[in-house]
């Protein structure tokens, strides 16, 4: 087992540097600079955007940008904000939360709602209601996500008026961020309604980003339910005449949901891409936002910190991914 | 069946009662802000929006635009004198002006001459230990109005006079010391975060003489301000005030009606009539400061003829711009500078839209199947709701006089760097909105020679208009700068460097039970002076 | 090309004979088992409809997609009250015709889809072919390369990388072509790893074929099933993912009339002009079930194991 975590974190390690190049050469291939968008229309001097290059430390040599970038991850440093001035570990850390927030309520949705309706879908298959489950699996996989967004806002907060229109909680509750979770805030603050309320705004975002995930998930675990349904040691507990439930529940379930692992944890890499526009129509104050923001301030530290972190995120995720795989099939372990 | 009616029926319902239901104790007015200050240390920035939630509740100035006009009162100042050079203005501070106590930050003394020259002195000299507090600082507006080069330097006098010495008369500088970058900061704060070592505080925990307090920020999602209780000009009428930070102007108008909000900027023009027919909603207008504008590169053939230039001004159908890309919020232009502004010269004659004509006019200058670029920007701004829209507009109309034109557009920054090129190819849309009112701020950074290569996008250096507009700097009698100016301004429709569009309409809807909230002529969002009616 | 001897390309010509018929039988067994798929067959005919609309959409369309009627703003759909009867759907805020829009808007979105298909499919084939056949340094460097694209989420890296290029459709395709490739590298490699040691492969190397032709002739038939199923997954993927880079303002630029712009600067309207909203977006869905549609009638009919099933 040790042997397969070491072998999977050395092949992490290349990739890593290899992302790290890439954000720190996207940011230099990208066209205009903050001080020309700062000046705006009144526009700045050849001099002046060289000296505010300058500070940004973009008059040195690529190597030694690239290198002092190296050593500063290794310091917890990935430079600063160009508009707010801020680290943008810092600034990361306090949006993080709200999106890490928003896709943890997301995927529960999908993992709740999705696996059992694989599982009713692939053991009644062919029914109407197996029929109707992957009609709606279909549509929301093939869902523009940014499209629903706007279609439930006019729907649940403009007609019907369910539900908030945007941001993370009623703005009459103010409470000292501790988790960054505005769940638990709301919760440890012991103010009324306030944890209601950040149910309420939780809603609509999680469903929007939830949709596809969702609806993955389902067909997923209906093929797998089904491939394993199929095959001789089920059909052998069904024939020993164990009740259908038991079989579903502890032969089929269990090795169906080895490759349905796989998939909740490919989904975070789409959640994340999920979240920029799921944040943008709900003005949901997190990362997928700051980071577009940023791309179109050309805020150049924070884009290439903000890569950073999210590609690491999307690996260690997929590194657990891979040892959970690992331990469940250990057909694998040793391949 | 329709969906409008049904939807503002349910809106009506409901309208309030969320914030009326907790409004008891403490009278909280919440405005739905457009978007994220980038931080609070005013001078740092040049954006509006930063400006909304830092120099405006937070802090002073020397002297103040009265609410409402783009004239100038006094404000931390209570009286200047300017000597006879007109290089020296001296300031009389006014006394027992209190900086806001906070949870981070407890004055020990009054507002005094030292406040007064470390803000501006952190600007403009290089070697000020404050010149660069944080990474990437750029004093970009302060550089942009050229102070580094118009303020030879800034003296105390004593504890309530302040001397600021100029290297050349300008008549502009009172209006500039009401500008946003001239906001007045705590060099006692300062000092004690100096000597904390955490500096980078000063831009986002910030302390200022300001009608409110700042209590908190939460990136992206809400500010929290307090009433400054020991307001020089008297305690506001509420007692919170709270900017709901909504990029969205279709989800910031289902806010304001979901009585979510109270104030709300920028509406869609689309939801214009909708607001006006809301009976729990004010809708408020004013003619904003600003131009927007085509301009031609009149060095590069065969824009340099005047001929062609002022024959494509005859192409542009001004009005259907105004109804497709402004819907209604905005007036057509005919002079550079906006009708409110004074010496707007109202004589001139606007270059009738006549195809015809324009037709006429090309084949007299020789010029045949002309086939040019148009940029259009790719932000939306004041002066232009969507460049790109009108754009298109005026794309359809130069085709009807048999000039063919290919769209172009650059990300923002690139935008703004290329047009400045003396060589562009191509008419460039954009615009400006004014800083400070003064006529000077229009004509000599956008059509002055200084400007070619840079803020003069039309390239555009003409001997007469340079040596009105110059003149008017240097003169402070007013009726004497408002007849050059006037002048100036037949000269630049005759000459034709751009084809002015359109300025545009300011809307801002709110609750009609905010009273007292006065709009600003030069764009910005102010709440002192506002209260919520119960 | 190789040389080969007369005989050679007589029996060359016997093979292509064979394997004609052969294609032809699986085809026959293919069609067999896809038009079992009700739904299949239905996302089908969604897609060649589809296809006649953008094909013929300058001849079909009402009226001209980039016309401005500036007397006709913001009409909405003939069955709603103030609605006109020359626009079905309504128009949009400068007076065009939406039908008209989202037809020529058609060619667009399959365009993309089928640009960054054949983009994404080709380089990823023969960047796959390359890792699995050579194997040893250059395959873990095309992998490593593989597992950097994929690290980051598929739209953010599209969003960066237009940002470089500059906004616009090509620059749009480029970028998903980039970021849905390696999954055709990924699949690629895999099959050929799986088939480079059998029998037949084998065979043929000791017959002294050629890499190229070995890697192409012999390989690459053999693993077209499952690139086929992932070629209709990024179809779909890429209208979506245009979709939405067009949303954010970096996709197509208007005036085109491409469905993820139209709903960008439909997006101020969604209060006042219901219309202008929900048409565009409904078209990328019914375009993306279809294909969908379509792309799991591939799968079971081209996978072996749930054929059997």
């Amino acid at each position: 087992m040790l042997r397969f975590l070491l072998g999977r974190l050395g092949l992490l390690i290349p990739t890593f540097i290899g992302v790290t190049f890439v954000a720190f050469t996207f940011i230099r291939l990208l066209p205009g600079d903050p001080a020309e968008l700062l000046a705006g229309e009144r526009g700045i001097t050849p001099e002046r955007k060289a000296e505010v290059m300058k500070q940004l430390g973009f008059d040195k040599p690529y190597w030694q940008q690239y290198l002092d970038y190296i050593l500063g991850i290794f310091q917890g440093d990935l430079g600063t904000s160009f508009s707010s001035k801020k680290p943008v570990l810092d600034e990361f850390m306090t949006l993080f939360p709200a999106t890490a927030e928003l896709a943890l309520c997301a995927i529960i949705l999908a993992v709740c709602i999705g696996i059992p309706a694989g599982i009713f879908a692939a053991v009644k298959r062919g029914s109407i209601a197996d029929q109707a489950i992957m009609g709606t699996a279909l549509v929301g996989y093939s869902m523009p996500i940014f499209w629903w967004g706007l279609l439930l806002i006019i729907f649940f907060s403009g007609i019907l008026q369910w539900t908030p229109v945007s941001g993370r909680i009623s703005l009459l509750y103010f409470f000292p961020q501790v988790t960054g979770f505005m769940l638990i805030d709301s919760l440890l603050s012991g103010e009324k309604g306030a944890f209601l309320s950040a149910v309420r705004h939780l809603i609509l975002p999680s469903i929007v980003l939830a949709t596809i995930p969702l609806a993955v998930i389902a067909r997923q675990t209906r093929s797998a339910m089904l491939e394993v349904l199929g095959e001789d040691y089920v059909r052998t507990a069904r024939a020993k005449g164990l009740a259908p439930r038991s079989v579903i529940g502890l032969h089929a379930l269990r090795n169906a949901l080895i490759p349905v692992v796989t998939t909740i944890g490919l989904q975070v890499g789409v959640l994340l891409g999920g979240a920029i526009l799921t944040e943008t129509i709900f003005s949901w104050p997190g990362i997928g936002k700051w980071l577009f923001d940023s791309i179109s301030r050309r805020d150049y530290f924070v884009v290439q910190g903000g890569l950073l972190l999210i590609a690491g995120i999307v690996m260690l995720v997929n590194l657990i991914v891979d040892v959970l795989y690992g331990l469940i099939n250990p057909r694998i372990r040793h391949n | 069946m329709n969906f409008k009616k049904t939807l503002k029926a349910t809106l009506l319902g409901a309208s309030l009662a969320v914030i009326a239901a907790t409004g008891a104790s403490a009278k909280t007015l919440v405005y739905c802000s457009e978007g994220s200050p980038e931080g609070f240390d005013t001078a740092l920035y040049t954006a509006g929006t930063t400006f909304d939630a830092s120099s405006k509740p937070l802090y002073n100035r020397l002297v103040e635009f009265k609410r409402g006009t783009t004239e100038v009162l006094p404000g931390l100042a209570e009286s200047w004198e300017v000597s006879e050079d007109g290089l020296e203005y001296t300031f009389k501070l006014r006394k027992g002006v209190k900086f806001h106590t906070t949870s981070f930050f407890t004055p020990s003394r009054d507002f005094n001459a030292d406040d007064v020259v470390f803000s501006f002195e952190r600007q403009l000299n290089k070697d000020h230990a404050w010149h660069e507090y944080t990474p990437g600082t750029a004093w970009e507006y302060f550089n942009g109005m050229s102070m580094p080069d118009l303020i030879k330097e800034i003296v105390k006098v004593d504890d309530n006079t302040v001397k600021f010495v100029l290297n050349r008369p300008e008549a502009p500088m009172i209006a500039n010391l009401a500008m946003d970058f001239a906001s007045v900061v705590s060099a006692e704060y300062a000092d004690q975060l100096a000597a904390a070592g955490s500096k980078e505080q000063f831009n986002q925990q910030p302390v200022g003489t300001g009608p409110f307090s700042f209590v908190g920020y939460q990136k992206d999602a809400v500010i929290r301000y307090a009433a400054h209780p020991d307001y020089w000009n008297g305690k506001e009428k509420i007692d919170n005030l709270i900017f709901a930070i909504t990029p969205d102007a279709a989800v910031r108008l289902q806010k304001l009606k979901a009585g979510e909000c109270h104030v709300m900027p920028y509406p869609a023009p689309a939801d214009i009539a909708d607001i006006r027919d809301d009976g729990n909603l004010t809708l408020l207008e004013q003619q904003g400061l600003n131009v927007g504008y085509l301009a031609y590169n009149t060095k590069v053939a065969p824009f340099d003829k005047k001929e062609v230039r002022k024959a494509l001004n005859h192409a542009v159908n001004k009005q259907a711009i105004l109804d497709a890309v402004f819907q209604g919020s905005g007036q057509a232009a005919k002079n550079p500078i906006p009708p409110t502004m004074w010496s707007y010269n109202e004589a001139v004659e606007d270059d009738a839209y006549d195809p015809d004509l324009a037709k006429e006019m090309l084949a007299a200058a020789g010029v045949e199947n002309l086939d040019m670029k148009i940029w259009a920007m790719p932000v939306q701004r004041p002066y232009n709701p969507n460049a790109r829209r009108m754009a298109e507009v005026i794309q359809a109309d130069f085709a009807k006089v048999g000039v063919n034109v290919e769209i172009v557009s650059y990300e923002w920054g690139e935008y703004l760097s290329r047009s400045k090129d003396e060589n562009r190819d191509g008419a460039v849309l954009l615009g400006w909105t004014g800083d400070n009112g003064d006529p000077d701020n229009f004509m000599a950074v956008l059509l002055g020679c200084d400007g070619v290569g840079g803020s003069n996008r039309a390239q555009w250096c003409n001997d007469d208009f340079q040596a009105l507009i110059e003149k008017a700097k240097t003169v402070t009698d007013k009726a004497e700068r408002t007849k050059l100016y006037e002048e100036a301004q037949v000269v630049f429709k005759e000459e034709a460097p751009w084809a002015t569009i359109a300025h545009s309409v300011v809307f801002m809807p709110m609750s009609s039970k905010v009273t007292g909230y006065v709009m600003d002529p030069l764009g910005g969002h102010w709440f002192d002076g506002v209260d919520i009616a119960e | 090309m190789t040389n080969t001897s007369p005989a050679a390309s007589a029996d060359a010509d016997k093979v292509q004979a064979a394997s004609r018929s052969a294609t032809l039988a699986n085809l026959a067994e293919f069609w067999y088992y896809f038009s079992r798929n009700k739904g299949a067959v239905i996302g089908l005919i969604i897609f060649f409809a589809l296809v006649a609309i953008a094909v013929l959409a300058p001849w079909i369309s009402p009226h001209d997609p980039d016309m401005q009627y500036r007397d006709s703003f913001l009409v909405p759909p003939f069955w709603e009250e103030g609605g006109k009867s020359t626009f079905i759907l309504g128009t949009d805020a400068v007076g065009r015709d939406i039908l008209s829009r989202l037809m020529h808007g058609a060619a667009y979105s399959l365009s993309i889809g089928v640009i960054v298909v054949i983009i994404s499919l080709s380089v990823g084939i023969v960047t796959g072919l390359i890792a699995g056949y050579a194997g040893g340094v250059v395959d873990t460097f095309i992998m490593r390369l593989m597992d950097i694209i994929l690290a980051f989420p598929a739209l953010l890296l599209a969003l960066v990388l237009v940002a470089i290029l500059g906004p616009g459709l090509t620059n749009a395709m480029i970028a998903i072509a980039l970021v849905l490739q390696p999954h055709f590298v990924r699949l690629t490699r895999a099959a050929v790893l799986s088939e480079r040691s059998r029998d037949y492969v084998v065979a043929a190397r000791l017959a002294g074929a050629g890499h190229i032709r070995l890697m192409f002739k012999t390989i690459l038939p053999n693993c077209v099933a499952p690139l086929i199923v992932q070629a209709t997954l990024s179809f779909s993927n890429a209208i979506l993912d245009a979709a939405a880079l067009g949303f954010l303002g970096m996709g197509a630029q208007p005036p085109a009339s491409e469905w993820g712009t139209m709903l960008a600067e439909a997006r101020e309207f969604i209060l006042s002009a219901w219309w202008v909203v929900t048409f565009p977006g409904l078209a990328i869905l019914i375009t993306v079930i279809a294909i969908n549609l379509v792309g799991d009638g591939l799968r079971d009919a081209l996978d072996p194991k749930l054929k059997r099933s």
